[in-house]
């Protein structure tokens, strides 16, 4: 086997621009390759994306491949990994970094499976041991109940996805050099097995959570859709996001598409305001980057209250009228 | 057409935090006291679909499982649910395989079972949250695969799967012998009827070891566990107690735009 040297990431793209996740894993790759003395490389799939190159240089690549072709217009698994496995055994990579994403979760198990690579999905740490200068992978594993710290000792590449948000991007510096390399997709169309025969969107109204700096969310004890109205207008008192937990969302109370937690979506914040909900370690997977947590709930007991920086215990039915329109009367000083 | 839903029993995962217990030294979750280990939450909802593909369709389900002895009591529950066979691969060590060991011996299971258009399974696992078993398993097959689903279901001759996004879902399309990792988007479960759990009891659930289906446990594993820890959260949190729940709300508000949080 030929020596696998260097960290790779897998760069995401949305609408011709880069991802924040790829800034991200910009920002972690270039920490590891620094520390092994070792090159940052990019794998960029897509089509007429050869002009984002610079901006992956720019946010820490050394290098970036990339494979330019109509096919991998948008994300197809059977394209993409592929053409992932191809220009992984033509570079041999030592470490590769995917996000925890859509496109990372589907991927990943994909690309190590073929590569023979060993894998640690959804990490929040990544660091290179410096007896082994092997990567350390650190990952919340039983909802994040506990941490588990992984390695791939012989197996190569040493791959893992990152949670969003958890990695910090680098400064931006137009100054740094860098080298392109084009590269062969070298795959058509009848690789394709699952084919996107359609993509709905399911536009939230309002702001995205993943943009919001408030977000207030509701929990099963909300009790229905109907009542789930108040926790949209306290949201919209504060120009905030609404989310729910998957209880809500099961229950019917809200939309799936605003599931905040591990399952759902990851946020960060600067304030997270937990109604009626119990704080279950899967929920706090997706906001305990929040920078200030507030919690209302009728059980002081709830786990909420220990991750929270205010909360009130009572009824939210009381709580919110009267918090709804002192925030207005505050908002509008 | 016939399904096979894979299974896993995982610690109940919505156990209160202060019930969660490790032992670090040994890398491993104690199980709580008094707690009876359910079936992971998204292999449910896996079997879920492939009952409502059955109510549909003409189909055979048989749910598989690998693990010790004691998982035997989540093929009982799919069976009350309602799949038609249960096939165990009785393995006490199955705790320490990695996900790769893992799809490793389930792809031969299946193998072994044989004759099949659809696999099942669920998203991630809810204990090691790994979300990597099913796209091993089709890998390993050499099958198309399709994750996060919230719809399955048949159009013609193919399966017609919606497929969780960002902010939608794609719908897909695929030939089958194809593998499907279902979510919790496509519905709570069935909860097993009286008679469900009466033929269930009928059932045979068939034994395997992993000899039987000639797998072979890779001795070096891909993944190494070395560290497993609970991690500190050190908040203080304030609980706001007016005389009534009315100033209580007040005062919160005022106190986070004196933050300037708001
Ligand atoms: C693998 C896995 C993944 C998961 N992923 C997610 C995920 O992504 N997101 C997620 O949210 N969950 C997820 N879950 C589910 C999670 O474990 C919990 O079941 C869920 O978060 C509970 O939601 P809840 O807090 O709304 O409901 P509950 O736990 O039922 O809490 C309701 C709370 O409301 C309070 N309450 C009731 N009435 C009132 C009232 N009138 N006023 C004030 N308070 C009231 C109660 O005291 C209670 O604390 C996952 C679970 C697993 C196993
Ligand atoms: N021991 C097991 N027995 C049966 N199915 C399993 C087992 N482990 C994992 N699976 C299946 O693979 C899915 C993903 O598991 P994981 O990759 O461990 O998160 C689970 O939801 C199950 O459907």
């Amino acid at each position: 086997m030929a020596e696998c040297k260097g960290v790779m990431i897998c760069a995401e793209l949305a609408d011709k621009k880069l991802c924040a996740i790829t800034t991200e894993l910009l920002g972690i790759g270039r920490i590891l390759a620094d520390d092994l003395g070792e090159e940052l490389s990019v794998l960029l799939m897509g089509s007429e994306v050869n002009a984002l190159s610079q901006e992956h240089i720019a946010c820490g690549a050394d290098k970036v491949y990339v494979v330019d072709d109509p096919l991998l217009e948008s994300f197809n698994s059977d394209a993409y990994t592929e053409v992932a496995a191809n220009i992984c055994r033509q570079v041999s990579p030592s470490i590769m970094l995917l996000g925890q994403t859509d496109m990372g979760r589907d991927l990943a198990p994909r690309l190590a499976a073929r590569l023979g690579g060993g894998l640690a999905m959804d990490c929040i740490d990544l660091s290179i041991d410096p007896e082994t200068k092997l990567m350390l992978q650190t990952r919340p594993v039983f909802g994040g109940n506990a941490n588990a710290e992984m390695i791939t000792r012989n197996a190569r590449p040493q791959m893992a996805t990152i949670r969003p948000k958890t990695m910090s991007a680098l400064e931006k510096d137009d100054s740094r050099q860098g080298e392109v390399v084009a590269m062969e997709a070298g795959v058509d169309s009848s690789i394709i097995k699952a084919r996107i025969i359609e993509t709905v969107q399911e536009e939230i109204e309002g702001i995205k959570l993943e943009e919001a700096e408030v977000i207030v969310t509701g929990g099963r004890g909300i009790g229905s859709a109907e009542a789930f109205e108040i926790v949209r207008e306290l949201a919209n008192v504060l120009s905030a996001a609404t989310g729910a937990t998957r209880a809500a969302c099961d229950e019917g109370m809200a939309p799936a598409t605003i599931q905040v937690g591990q399952t759902g979506k990851i946020v960060g914040p600067n304030l997270y305001i937990a109604i009626a909900l119990s704080g279950a370690v899967q929920h706090l997977a997706g906001c305990s980057g929040s920078k200030h947590i507030v919690a209302i709930n009728t059980d002081p007991d709830a786990h909420i209250f220990k991750v929270s920086e205010f909360g009130i215990v009572a009824d939210y039915k009381e709580v919110l009228p009267p918090l709804i329109e002192k925030c207005k009367a505050l908002m509008a000083e | 057409m016939n399904i096979i839903v894979c299974i896993k029993q995982v610690p109940d995962p919505e156990i209160p935090p202060v019930k969660f217990q490790i032992d670090p030294e040994g890398k491993k979750v104690i199980p709580p006291d008094g707690v009876t280990p359910v079936i992971s939450v998204f292999d449910e909802r896996a079997v879920e679909a492939a009952l409502k593909l059955k109510d549909k369709y003409k189909a055979k389900v048989t749910a598989l499982t690998l693990g010790p002895d004691s998982a035997k009591a989540v093929i009982r529950h799919a069976l009350a649910m309602g799949v038609d066979a249960g096939v165990h691969i009785q393995y006490e060590a199955a705790g320490e395989l990695d996900s790769f060991g893992t799809a490793h011996v389930l792809m031969k299971a299946i193998e072994k079972i044989g004759d099949y258009s659809l696999v099942l399974c669920g998203r991630q696992a809810a204990d090691w949250d790994a979300g990597q078993v099913g796209l091993l398993i089709a890998e390993n097959l050499g099958i198309p695969v399709v994750t996060v689903a919230k719809k399955v279901d048949l159009q013609d001759d193919k399966l017609r799967v919606e497929s969780v996004i960002q902010d939608g879902y794609h719908v897909m399309e695929v030939s089958m012998p194809a593998l499907v990792t279902v979510s919790s988007e496509i519905g709570l479960s069935r909860l097993p009827t009286g008679i469900g759990i009466v033929k269930a009891a009928r059932v045979k659930i068939e034994n395997l070891s992993v000899e039987d289906i000639g797998a072979d446990i890779p001795e070096a594993r891909c993944t190494e566990l070395i560290k497993l820890y609970v991690p500190v959260r050190d908040i203080q949190c304030q609980i706001i107690e007016a005389d009534t729940v009315q100033e209580s709300a007040e005062e919160l508000a005022v106190r986070l735009r004196e933050a300037k949080i708001i």
